[in-house]
């Protein structure tokens, strides 16, 4: 067995872990992190890659602004690549007037944060994009919000992540975690014995197995969205287009091809970490596309994949310090929007490690709203 | 050398079929691929959306999904695994990029 | 009607046969199989309104075609036959299929035996999305199925024995066959006559078909490399390097090209088999005890979907399988008739052996593949941009690299490029081509379309 010691461990290496990995290693501090496969190849690789701040919780509003200012837009600077992130615009769609008012409702108190949105009627929205279906009642548009490819921004920041100096180790499963008083022992797969002094738990839909070596009982459930996408067709569509209800989104990239997610319902098994696409859910997608987007009609789908991500029953996630242990922080059950807090998460998660502070707001996603503190 | 690419070497006598391609009528023979019409008598199946040029299909078996074409009343086909029909109106696709 | 709901998937050489084998045993199967007419590829009938005669179809394998068509048409009732029908996912035990005509089913069954078959093996070259450039495979179909030759002036590249069948085929009926180009040096057959003397009548075929074209003046070369195809909206000239190193240069308007066959393994994928790396096949296959037992319950394989080894062997396989299928499901089988099928297929295996080694994979064309070409014809993506981005995130294995550079992400779900791409970055990494893993298939293993408003 092999010992070795660490300022900070980091179980984890989807987007929140690298970035954590990424800030912490900036600051010079010395961070291991372990994943069981491929640096973001989990929930952080194969969502949907919609980077938005409309339609989330008014909570998450200051990590989500953060997120997208200090990082989606600086991309380039932190990673040099931009992963594809390009601003253009979001539409939330309303099927008839009930759908629309809580629409309208969320306009308003988002209004402090200055998302820029702006309501569309069927008349406006036919006008100004006509391949628009019959679904489409009403929609409130986000100029600010936009898309990325998933699949780049986990290991990009995993790259960048070891050249500021993280020793990431991938295929490298954490089989054991516990505290030492002052201190964590992590074990490994392969027989390491990792001592530091803060660790971060950023174990995706596997989070709350390690939130409970520590006596925190988190209700968090497997969800897995499954997604499709089309052959390359001329390009169309720009805005992100989501639904009232998240039964249905839909983007297209510049070289063409359509992706459509659902919002969840694939096949877990969270031991083995694999996943099944239900074909019935791929049928029912398909159906549902032209009522959204017209000219997805007759258009072919020659892919699709689902993933593991962590949903909690309110839908916020878990971001903070841990009620139970000293020096450990959870980010976990980001509940299928965790995409875009991603990388502001990482940077929260270092604050807390090295200042036990954070100047982000993230008071709502305390994990003690399930848990009691250790008695 | 003819326009076309394939030639026909064998079975010419079927009934012959008229689709349209790109608007112009093609004369092509029962038992023939939208692949077969097209290319006896031309020698593109549509232009790679990517800009790198004109493709004619490569496996012939359905495998390789080089040779989806437009059908105008919707749809798309595979030209390799679908016979043609007396006033089936196909469209080529063009490069999207 | 008791016993098992047994799904085949393909309706060629393997797939047929275990169909007439498990309708005799009194098990009415479904039969599901995308052409609209048995045979797969090797033995494949052409359109009902085209009338050839079966030698001009299939040669010297007349008699063996025209046996497995009439034994499955025979059939009639005996299975639930579903041509044009294409089976893009499998689901807890039930087969997902969409009609050429549109309809969607869903296929439950007990036990599947999956006889997907295969395509053939290539490696691009500059030039090779050209119109003009087929597979070998491509070749034959456009001559058996469609009476058609894919040019006036045809070259013929690769290595194997479909390349001296297409040639031969092509120039007995009457297409110009410019030259027949092997990768293979013939030091490759000298080394593998002893094994490929146990492929009796079908060694001697091979031998007749390449002394045929040899007497009737069509230049053969062996040691070949090829350097490209020239001509901007169709071929016009093949160029290519004979075993000495000189460079020639071909007028020509269409060329043939494939190193062997590939197996179709989406299914078996799916449907969560275990798969190994087979070194003599120089592939990935699904894992298969000696009768076609998948490493899944009540999951079978035959035939060149299950590893390449030939259209006899895959009529054995397919009885194999099916009579695996019986025993497995309390049916009583006839054992001798089992040993038999296993000795003729120990005996096919070396034969087998020996093509291998006379027409080895030219690895060394994928691994030397030039930045400047084509890699994914899907995608467009050329061969230095995969490396770039491949190397760029540290992409140690092929699903990775597909990840992040989109070779593989296309329509044909990496069927065309997965072999070259599997070679470059095992080059770039330093390690074996099986080292990098393989494309992983994810449903729907062909393109399915969205419907229309109102469908």
């Amino acid at each position: 067995m092999s010992r070795i010691e660490t300022e900070v461990a980091i179980i984890g290496g989807g987007i929140a872990g690298c970035s954590a990995a990424l800030h912490l290693a900036r600051r010079n501090v010395p961070v291991m992190l372990f994943d069981k496969g491929f640096a973001g190849a989990g929930a952080s690789g194969v969502n949907f890659g919609g980077v938005r701040r409309n339609g989330r919780h008014i909570e998450e509003m200051a990590l989500a602004t953060r997120s997208l200012a200090d990082y989606w837009h600086k991309l380039e600077d932190w990673l040099g690549t931009d992963c594809e992130f390009t601003v253009t615009g979001q539409l939330k769609l309303a099927r008839n007037a009930d759908e629309l008012a809580l629409l309208d409702a969320y306009a308003e108190a988002a209004a402090p944060y200055d998302l820029g949105l702006e309501p569309l009627n069927r008349n406006a929205l036919m006008e100004r994009y006509d391949w628009v279906g019959e679904w489409a009642f009403a929609a409130w548009h986000c100029p600010s919000d936009g898309h990325a490819n998933s699949r780049l921004v986990g290991p990009a920041f995993a790259k960048a992540a070891r050249a500021a100096g993280a020793d990431l180790r991938e295929h490298e499963s954490v089989v054991h975690a516990e505290t030492l008083g002052d201190g964590f022992e992590i074990a490994t797969k392969s027989g390491l014995a990792v001592r530091a002094n803060r660790l971060l738990n950023c174990a995706g839909g596997w989070g709350a197995e390690i939130a409970a070596l520590f006596g925190e009982q988190v209700p968090i459930v497997p969800l897995a969205p499954q997604m499709a996408v089309t052959e390359p067709c001329p390009y169309f569509l720009e805005p992100v287009l989501g639904m009232v209800g998240g039964e249905l989104y839909v983007r297209q990239i510049p070289r063409g091809n359509i992706i459509l997610g659902n919002g969840g319902g694939g096949e877990v098994d969270l031991a083995s970490g694999r996943t099944k696409v239900r074909p019935a859910d791929t049928l029912a997608s398909l159906a549902d596309a032209v009522k959204l987007v017209r000219p997805l009609a007759n258009v072919n789908v020659i892919r699709t994949w689902t993933g593991i991500e962590g949903k909690t029953p309110d839908g916020y996630p878990i971001i903070g310090p841990s009620a139970t242990t000293t020096g450990l922080f959870h980010a976990i059950g980001f509940s299928g929007h965790g995409f875009q807090l991603g990388p502001a998460t990482g940077a929260v998660l270092a604050e807390l490690a090295l200042d036990d502070a954070t100047p982000t707001d993230i008071s709502a996603m305390s994990i003690k709203r399930f848990t009691a503190p250790a008695t | 050398m003819t326009d076309a690419l394939f030639r026909r070497l064998a079975d010419t006598d079927r009934k012959r079929v008229v689709i349209v391609v790109d608007g112009e009528p093609v004369e092509a023979l029962a038992g023939d691929t939208l692949l077969t019409a097209l290319l006896t008598t031309g020698h593109h199946l549509r232009d790679s959306e990517f800009g790198d040029g004109p493709r004619a299909g490569f496996c012939l078996m359905g495998a390789c999904q080089d040779c989806w074409i437009n059908l105008e009343a919707g749809g798309r086909v595979r030209a390799c695994s679908t016979f043609v029909s007396d006033g089936l109106r196909v469209r080529r696709p063009k490069s999207t990029s | 009607m008791t016993g098992p709901r047994v799904l085949i998937v393909g309706a060629g050489p393997a797939g047929s046969r275990a169909a007439a084998v498990l309708a005799a045993a009194g098990l009415r199967p479904v039969v599901v199989d995308e052409a609209p007419r048995s045979g797969g590829q090797v033995y494949r009938r052409p359109p009902r309104d085209c009338h050839r005669p079966a030698k001009d179809l299939y040669g010297f394998e007349a008699a063996k075609a025209l046996d497995l068509h009439r034994a499955f048409d025979g059939l009639g009732e005996a299975v639930d036959y579903r041509p044009e029908t294409l089976v893009w996912n499998v689901h807890d035990g039930e087969a997902c299929t969409r009609h050429s005509d549109g309809t969607l089913e869903r296929i439950p069954y007990d036990a599947a035996l999956l006889a997907t078959g295969a395509m053939d093996r290539i490696i691009p070259f500059p030039g090779w999305t050209t119109p003009g450039v087929y597979t070998l495979g491509a070749a034959q179909i456009a001559y058996k199925y469609q009476g058609c030759a894919i040019g006036s002036c045809v070259a013929l590249l690769g290595t194997g024995p479909l390349l001296y069948l297409v040639a031969y085929q092509y120039a007995t009926h009457g297409a110009e066959v410019a030259v027949v180009l092997d990768t293979a040096r013939l030091s490759d057959g000298v080394r593998a006559l002893p094994d490929l003397l146990w492929g009796g009548a079908t060694f001697a075929k091979g031998l007749y078909y390449r002394s045929w074209l040899a007497l009737h003046g069509i230049p053969l070369r062996n040691g070949v490399t090829p350097i490209g195809v020239d001509g901007e909206d169709r071929v016009r000239a093949l160029r290519y390097r004979d075993s000495r190193g000189r460079e020639h240069h071909l007028a020509c308007d269409a060329l043939a090209f494939g190193y062997s066959l590939r197996s179709e393994t989406q299914l078996a994928d799916l449907l969560g088999c275990a798969f190994e790396f087979d070194p003599l096949g120089y592939q990935w296959r699904p894992r298969a005890d000696g009768d076609g037992r998948a490493s899944i319950k009540s999951v079978y394989l035959a035939g060149d979907g299950a590893g390449i080894s030939g259209a006899d062997a895959a009529d054995r396989r397919g009885e194999l399988a099916a009579l695996a299928l019986l025993a497995d499901h309390g049916q009583a089988v006839d054992t001798r008739r089992v040993a038999r099928l296993r000795r003729e297929l120990a005996r096919l295996q070396r034969f087998r052996r020996g093509l291998e080694t006379a027409f080895p994979f030219p690895r060394r064309l994928a691994e030397g593949l030039g930045d400047d070409v084509l890699l994914c014809r899907c995608e467009s993506i050329k061969a230095g941009e995969f490396r770039a981005q491949a190397h760029g995130l540290g992409a140690a294995e092929v699903n990775r690299a597909k990840a992040f550079s989109r070779v593989g992400m296309g329509r044909c779900q990496g069927r065309v490029c997965h072999t070259a791409a599997a070679e470059v970055l095992a080059e770039q990494l330093g390690c074996e081509a099986a080292a990098v893993g393989r494309l992983r298939g994810q449903a729907p293993i062909k393109p399915l379309p969205i419907p229309g408003q109102g469908s």
